[in-house]
């Protein structure tokens, strides 16, 4: 089996992880034997089976849609990790 | 240890109160966690001031409920409100809880007494603790061996006789496999069982709550507590749910127990082999038939789930952005940049690298090649469970490839510790509900688990199944 060639870089940046150099390589190593582990799958004739969409085939849930008041609201702002007075502080978002 | 049936009883008689029963606990935990490392938190002076709460109220007249007084561990996925729940993660690091899991509610609506929060591999991701960015965790049965995991914490936890309950969370095997490593009764329910409002996602089509307990009376009692539908998880079932100890001593006879022959090949350690293949033989003796049955398609399973569990960790984990809770880089230049830094320096190596294979195998142009493959995959897994389960009623099977491990051993290849996963994944791709029961040690005194499967909410049979393997090995 040919091994698998990962560009980590680039996922990376699609899921907005910050890599150092080293990092790039070692994942890009480590994706590509995990990779070439999963290329078993090839050996599947899967043509003719659908797939899994719910384990158990239960469908969409639904409930009513009623306003519910939540108390948690001080706690929640205890969580922020920058604020002013009671507002969450983030970045410009407009560049 | 006293298990949590008898803890529970005498507190409603009244011959135990639940400060004593909390405060022999901590006193368990002082003595042994120094060295075990279970706990991330214990939470002393919250569980007395709780205990001595129920005991006030006990004395008013007031029935206790049925875990009176006994002390519950959990993982540190679940939300506790008021308290600290990181999943080990540096990314949340300082959250606090702002409401109840429904599995705390329950637990806390039957008098149970939360102690404390467990070590775990960080965001449930790993088979040994060892991805933990808090702590390592020992295991009780040998302090040079990982615990498993990713409930390790838990495990050891029930396993030392800290406690009688510890809440875990599996995916892929995260609690019957530290389960069969420690020593301990692991179930995971049936997909749906149980709600998981309240539990950091991992992966949501795979991951199920359950309990550790050093036998099979403490399960069923627990899941009794913790099953049923809730609004607040759309994927929870309808289904009723039945009092898990009634007719659990009835034990096997006429039961049809299949063995299947994939799950017995190289790559098994002949210790584990020969004492899950002597618990089949003491089933059969008590009753159960046992059947050859055939999982053709078992040696795909781990390469089908990790493509499923990472594509949908790497959505699940978007959340995590460092910008509403837990860690923030405080030093980046724009929006894009503090999202970058945060989740870089906040997320551990191996959450990054499932992080990664999830958004590959979900981006433009592999998508089809990766996950929906992987989701047919699945079907002809489902499909193979279906048809043994035409044939017994319940499967045995090892949990773990092997026995505990020492530290260091597979965590340098990510593809090693992946595969101590092969026989635990199955049950959850198939939505399943499977239980690891203790079934002897190895000669160099490590326990081995044996893993009961049965069809989705049939946990009352494997809770029969595995009471009668506990007498049989008196």
């Amino acid at each position: 089996m040919t091994a698998v060639e990962i560009d980590a870089g680039r996922i990376a940046k699609l899921a907005r992880l910050e890599l150092s150099d080293d990092e790039v390589k070692l994942y890009g190593r480590q994706l590509g034997a995990i990779l070439e582990y999963i290329g078993q799958l090839g050996e599947l004739d899967t043509a003719s089976v659908p797939p899994t969409a719910h384990v158990l085939g239960l469908e969409n849930a639904a409930r009513e849609d009623v306003a519910v008041a939540d108390e948690n609201r001080e706690a929640i702002i205890a969580n922020f990790p920058v604020r002013e007075h009671n507002l969450l502080k983030v970045k410009k978002i407009i560049e | 240890m006293t298990t949590a049936f008898e803890t529970a009883a005498l507190v409603r008689e009244g011959k135990l109160t639940a400060e004593a029963a909390v405060s022999a606990a901590l006193s368990r935990i002082k003595s042994a966690d120094g060295e075990i490392g279970a706990f991330i938190e214990v939470f002393e002076e919250d569980a007395l001031r709780r205990a001595r709460e129920l005991d006030a109220k006990r004395k008013t007249g007031a029935q206790p409920g049925r875990l009176a007084g006994v002390p519950v561990a959990l993982k540190d996925n679940f939300l506790f409100k008021g308290h600290e729940s990181c999943c080990a993660s540096k990314i949340l690091k300082g959250h606090r809880a702002v409401y109840n899991a429904t599995v705390v509610e329950k637990l806390l609506a039957e008098d149970a007494i939360i102690v404390g929060r467990t070590n775990m591999d960080e965001f449930a991701m790993g088979s040994s603790c060892e991805n933990s960015s808090v702590q390592i965790t020992r295991n009780p049965a040998n302090t040079a061996c990982v615990p498993g995991g990713s409930s390790g914490g838990s495990a050891a936890a029930v396993a030392a006789g800290m406690v009688p309950i510890a809440l875990g969370s599996d995916t892929g095997g995260s609690i019957r496999q530290p389960a069969s490593l420690c020593g301990a009764v692991g179930l995971k329910p049936t997909y749906g069982r149980v709600s998981r409002c309240g539990l950091v996602a991992f992966a949501s089509s795979l991951d199920q709550i359950g309990p550790f307990t050093s036998d099979a009376r403490d399960c069923a009692l627990t899941l009794s507590v913790i099953a049923g539908h809730d609004e607040k998880d759309s994927t929870s079932a309808a289904e009723p749910v039945p009092d898990y100890l009634a007719g659990i001593e009835d034990g096997v006879k006429g039961m049809k127990i299949g063995v299947p022959s994939e799950f017995f090949v190289s790559g098994l350690e002949p210790q584990t082999a020969r004492l899950v293949l002597a618990a089949a033989e003491k089933l059969k003796a008590s009753g159960a038939e046992l059947v050859d049955v055939s999982l053709p398609h078992t040696k795909y399973a781990v390469a089908v789930y990790y493509i499923l569990s990472s594509s949908e960790a790497s959505s699940n984990l978007a959340r995590f952005d460092g910008m509403r809770y837990g860690y923030s880089d405080a030093g980046a230049a724009s929006l894009a940049e503090a999202f970058e830094k945060s989740r870089g320096a906040g997320f551990g190596p191996e959450v990054k690298r499932r992080i990664m294979l999830g958004t590959y195998a979900l981006s433009a142009g592999y998508y089809d090649a990766y996950y929906t493959k992987a989701q047919k995959a699945r079907t002809l897994i489902v499909r193979d469970y279906e048809a043994a389960f035409a044939k017994a009623d319940l499967l045995l099977t090892p949990v773990s490839p092997t026995p505990a491990f020492k530290f260091g051993e597979k965590a340098a290849d990510p593809l090693q510790m992946y595969l101590s996963d092969i026989y635990t994944i199955p049950c959850n791709l198939a939505g399943l509900a499977g239980i690891s029961v203790p079934c002897g040690n190895t000669a160099e005194g490590l326990p081995v688990g044996c893993q009961l499967l049965a069809r989705p909410f049939d946990e009352a049979r494997i809770l029969r199944a595995a009471r009668a393997l506990e007498k049989a090995q008196g």
